[in-house]
């Protein structure tokens, strides 16, 4: 698993992908940050959920490379062949995206400490936020990589990655176009961005964690099964 | 070391290969000659546990595939048809990388130090690999089956696309290799499996059709040992002074291809040497010989037999096995069938 995860979060550097993620991320937060505190209120969660937008566009980036790759360039072979769990990778090229991912919200940090030295502030509410994007960003994460197994183009990969994260994200946006009303309640609570808020709002639930966990780990669960399928087909 | 067992692979309702059964021993170098879409490949990737069988068994060094693929994985090294590399980094940094995804105990840096060293790419190892030549990729893909110094190197057409000198360099590897390696090598380059084999495996249509030395094949597919002779002589006075050797059969003349020469196939009767025989009474009759030639078959040959005879069955009677006409494609398919149904 750590070399798959070494290699995976390197390849990421060694083209452009990794940097112009990490540049987005850094570009809009800096934006939002200037923004936010120009306008006098330094509360650094609202920023982190104002990326949640971006981050529908970034994780496709982020996953659609990291299974179909290894297959368009064969190297799969070296990987399924080498005495290792099919586990250990799904792992390793699950933790190197949350890794970058988790790269991107750094200036954060420092944007909490700028605001600490000025006004008093909740530094768990600001943590918890961090932990919601982490959460979302590993749910869909776990989706694209699984997308991402069972093509061998990365492009397919990323739209469709894209079109899905639409939906789970924005799910309670749907609900208003249903009448029956335990539909509507359903899609609204399943929806990524209610979850997200709860977090942004500092409304602690263990459900939501335990939501977004669940979520990771049957995407992960799924793309070891389709790793394992395409042994059998 | 490997023991395989009434394997067969279907993808959809295509047999791949069917009902095949080798054993290896340790130490042995085993070529795989086939033309394309014969199995090879396949056959290679399922006891590297890339695929799965669809039945059968396969266990390497006492260990069963599928319910130990870690041990049997530890035990191969594995260069597939296309070299699995990744092509964004270093050679050193993608060897590094499959050192520590495969395990390995030595240590490091002196071990990948070495490998690269039998496969002569220690001058490249800094620069990216898309930026390599294709025979240092092949190189670098057979450095990653070498890593880790598996007991058993399964090569899958190592030589593919590499010029002269290039294929010289890695047959010589091959052999050097094969003094503590078991190594199964596909190739549809004949002199290849003929130059670094000592045993060949022919497979055409997802079965073996024969499994044998290179020279036995050869000696038993040309089973009638004629000799071709050019003779400097008249024709009628030749066929009937060869027609009175003993041992021999039957003589046909293929008639003038060099002036005043003549062209004749000798045939023996049954396991029976003439060429000493003929050879006299030729110089006897005060003649010349231009060509003498015994017609035993090259492997190429023995190879192109066998993969255009009408089915398996035909060509496995051309070497003189008996065939059991019940044993046939349909009832294996059935088999598996039968056995999913459950």
């Amino acid at each position: 698993m750590k070399a798959v995860f070494k290699r995976e979060l390197k390849a990421y550097f060694s083209t452009p992908i990794g940097f112009l993620v990490v540049a987005a991320y850094f570009f809009f937060l800096g934006l939002y940050f200037t923004v936010v505190y120009a306008a006098g209120s330094p509360e650094i969660s609202m920023i982190i959920m104002a990326t949640s937008s971006i981050v529908v566009f970034t994780i496709p980036i982020i996953t659609m490379r990291l299974m179909s790759e290894d297959r368009r360039q064969k190297v799969d072979q070296a990987l399924l062949t080498a005495p290792v769990k099919l586990s250990g990778i799904v792992f390793g090229k699950f933790f190197a995206a949350l890794s970058l991912f988790a790269i991107c919200f750094t200036p954060t940090l420092i944007f909490e400490i700028i605001v600490a030295t000025k006004v008093e502030v909740n530094f768990i509410s600001y943590l918890y936020s961090l932990l919601g994007m982490l959460l979302l960003g590993s749910a869909l994460i776990s989706i694209g990589m699984f997308i991402s197994s069972l093509t061998e183009s990365p492009i397919v990969s990323a739209i469709l990655s894209l079109v899905i994260n639409f939906v789970v994200l924005y799910l309670s946006t749907f609900a208003t176009m249903v009448d029956v009303e335990w539909i509507t309640k359903i899609l609204n609570r399943a929806a990524f961005i209610t979850v997200f808020e709860n977090f942004g709002n500092n409304i602690f639930k263990v459900a939501d964690i335990i939501y977004f966990l669940s979520i990771t780990a049957a995407f992960i669960f799924l793309t070891v099964r389709s790793l394992e399928k395409r042994r059998w087909s | 070391m490997i023991e395989v067992i009434g394997l067969s692979k279907r993808y959809g309702t295509h047999l791949a290969v069917q009902d095949v059964n080798f054993s290896i021993s340790k130490g042995e170098v085993v070529g795989f000659l086939g033309p394309n879409g014969a199995g090879k490949s396949t056959i290679m990737n399922i006891l590297t546990g890339y695929l799965s069988m669809t039945q059968g068994s396969i266990m390497v060094d006492g260990f069963d595939i599928n319910e130990n693929p870690e041990d049997v994985k530890k035990r191969i090294g594995y260069l597939p048809e296309i070299p699995p590399l990744y092509i964004d980094m270093t050679v050193s940094e993608y060897l590094s990388f499959i050192y520590d995804l495969k395990k390995v105990k030595f240590p490091k840096k002196p071990h990948i130090d070495e490998v690269m060293r039998l496969v002569k790419i220690d001058n490249v190892k800094d620069r990216l690999i898309k930026n390599l030549s294709k025979g240092y990729r092949q190189r670098v893909g057979f450095a990653q089956a070498l890593m880790g110094n598996p007991d058993v190197l399964i090569l899958d057409e190592p030589t593919v696309g590499l010029d002269p000198k290039q294929i010289i360099e890695i047959r010589n590897l091959i052999a050097k290799l094969g003094k503590n390696h078991t190594i199964i090598l596909s190739s549809h380059i004949l002199s290849e499996i003929q130059a670094v084999c000592k045993r060949v495996i022919i497979i055409n249509k997802g079965e073996i059709i024969a499994d044998d030395t290179p020279d036995n094949l050869s000696a038993k597919l040309s089973s009638d040992r004629s000799v071709m002779a050019r003779i400097v002589c008249n024709e009628e006075d030749m066929l009937e002074a060869l027609s009175s050797v003993k041992g021999v059969a039957k003589v046909v003349s293929l008639g003038s291809k060099e002036k005043g020469s003549c062209d004749f196939v000798i045939t023996p009767e049954e396991d029976t040497d003439i060429r000493a025989a003929v050879s006299r009474r030729i110089s006897e009759r005060g003649k010349t010989i231009l060509s003498f030639a015994d017609s035993t078959l090259s492997l190429e040959q023995v190879f192109l037999r066998l993969t255009e005879a009408q089915d398996n069955n035909e060509a496995r009677r051309m070497l003189g096995f008996e065939v059991n006409e019940d044993i046939v494609a349909d009832e294996v398919t059935e088999e598996i069938e039968s056995e999913e149904a459950e």
